[in-house]
């Protein structure tokens, strides 16, 4: 059967099936603009919590950290129940919809882009900050160059957060639907092929999405030992 | 203003008057009241947590004082002031970039002359081929030059040292040396911190002496060496353990 599954994957990509390249590119979309969106929001959280020091911060932190380990599955509920039409925004009438998805996959991904860029900016900040005093640096130039020097690490945490997106299910299928060509996503089509008892083409397709980890990873691992030759790191 | 002051060198231009540091309980400065005098190169010399690291520090307003009274060139010490005076750290702090980005970063603009002051620094470093090799692959030597060549750059008034030769090589050694003496015949006021007893007797007009966080002695180089005044200060010369 494993023989059979990576036949079909081939074949799925060789013979540019279309279904299958529309579940693909909406998985890439929903997952590549709730990442984009999510660094948006937590780089700049995760960079105010390394450098400020205000009342309340180790709990802001702590509860971020917490976060990080949300199980999909509840966040998908909360989710429905906030977007259903009888909840609070059920009037954005975005249930079932991708924008539904992209909502969940972002409060999973933003927890862990403000925990670990905080931890990264922390860190180099606590390393440069007497050199900045002595300078005489604004806090405005200081923080671009945290930023700036930080960039290889700070490519690991969003990296890392992609993986966490295009890996998702328990909540994209909630608050989605795992509607056919509407919010049909890789995990939720691997799910219902599953449970169809269409094992090859389910396994097919987690071939497909391991290849995707498996790049994601390369392109990791490539950039680090690049910026760890240079001590950048 | 502070141009037109700085033109006109006073003799003392910086005036320690009062300096406590408090870490915790504990009296890391115990109130300096001191006088550097202008183009002169001060060595700073005292044991192991004399607080000589931290009477640097807080000349460069890098740390929180207790009650603080520092002027320079007659005014008290503020962020202005402090664009004028260069600490390079025992450990240097270098950026994750290029050796070429790390001298680049303390600029203001960046121009053609820019580029052709920070070409002679870094040749005068001799670390002019190592322009684009990223700074913290450069040895423990090297590094301690480029963070002085960063610290050039500014062309501070008053260049603080502390420790700039700890664990170098003699090569390294005699560089930092001679660009000190150059430095401070352009007439730049020189105050560092060592151990090394042949380094300040080649380099200091004056030694400040401490000891547990006290002041304890002030005078001419020549002096300190020859007739320390303080038993403490004798010990300390003689390699004996201060008490």
């Amino acid at each position: 059967m494993i023989l059979e599954s990576f036949t079909r994957a081939f074949d799925l990509v060789l013979t540019l099936d279309k279904d299958f390249f529309e579940i693909l590119l909406l998985s890439m979309k929903v997952s590549c603009l709730s990442l984009f969106l999510s660094c948006l929001v937590g780089l700049p959280i995760g960079t105010y919590l390394a450098i400020k020091n205000f009342w309340g911060r180790d709990t802001v932190l702590i509860i971020f950290n917490a976060m990080m380990g949300l199980p999909p599955v509840v966040v998908g509920l909360i989710v429905y129940l906030l977007i259903s039409r009888s909840g609070p925004f059920g009037w954005l009438g975005v249930l079932y919809t991708p924008s539904a998805m992209i909502i969940a996959q972002m409060i999973l991904i933003i927890p862990i882009i403000v925990s670990l860029t905080a931890q990264i900016i922390e860190e180099i900040n606590e390393e440069y900050k007497d050199l900045f005093k002595s300078l005489v640096i604004s806090s405005h130039k200081a923080l671009i160059a945290c930023l700036y020097d930080a960039r290889y690490s700070i490519l690991t945490v969003i990296l890392a957060g992609f993986g966490r997106a295009i890996s998702e299910v328990g909540a994209v299928i909630i608050v989605g639907g795992n509607i056919d060509h509407l919010t049909r996503v890789m995990t939720t089509t691997i799910a219902l092929e599953t449970s169809k008892g269409n094992l090859s083409l389910a396994l097919a397709l987690g071939i497909i999405l391991l290849l995707i980890a498996l790049i994601i990873n390369l392109i990791l691992i490539t950039l680090k030992t690049r910026a760890k030759r240079r001590m950048y790191v | 203003m502070f141009d037109k002051q700085k033109k006109t060198k006073l003799l003392t231009p910086i005036v320690v008057s009062n300096l406590s540091i408090l870490l915790g309980e504990i009296k890391i400065l115990d109130k300096i009241n001191c006088k550097i005098h202008n183009e002169s190169i001060i060595a700073i010399l005292g044991p192991n947590g004399a607080g000589k690291s931290m009477f640097l520090k807080s000349i460069n307003g890098l740390i929180g004082v207790e009650s603080r009274k520092i002027y320079f060139n007659s005014r008290e010490i503020n962020d202005h002031i402090r664009k004028d005076m260069a600490l390079v750290f025992q450990k240097p702090t270098l950026l994750r970039r290029t050796v070429l980005e790390n001298m680049q970063f303390v600029l203001e603009k960046k121009n053609k002359i820019s580029n052709l002051q920070i070409t002679n620094l870094l040749k005068r470093v001799g670390l002019d081929i190592y322009k684009y090799k990223p700074a913290r692959l450069l040895s423990g030597g090297e590094q301690q030059r480029l963070s002085l060549a960063r610290a050039l750059l500014i062309n501070p008034s008053l260049l603080l040292l502390d420790e700039p030769t700890a664990n170098l090589d003699p090569y390294s050694l005699n560089l930092i040396e001679e660009i000190i003496l150059d430095e401070n015949k352009k007439g730049k006021t020189i105050i560092l911190t060592t151990h090394d007893m042949g380094q300040a007797k080649r380099l200091a007009k004056e030694i400040l002496f401490f000891n547990k966080g006290k002041l304890l002695e002030q005078t001419k180089a020549i002096n300190f060496f020859k007739k320390p005044k303080t038993k403490e200060a004798q010990s300390y010369i003689n390699g004996k353990i201060l008490l």
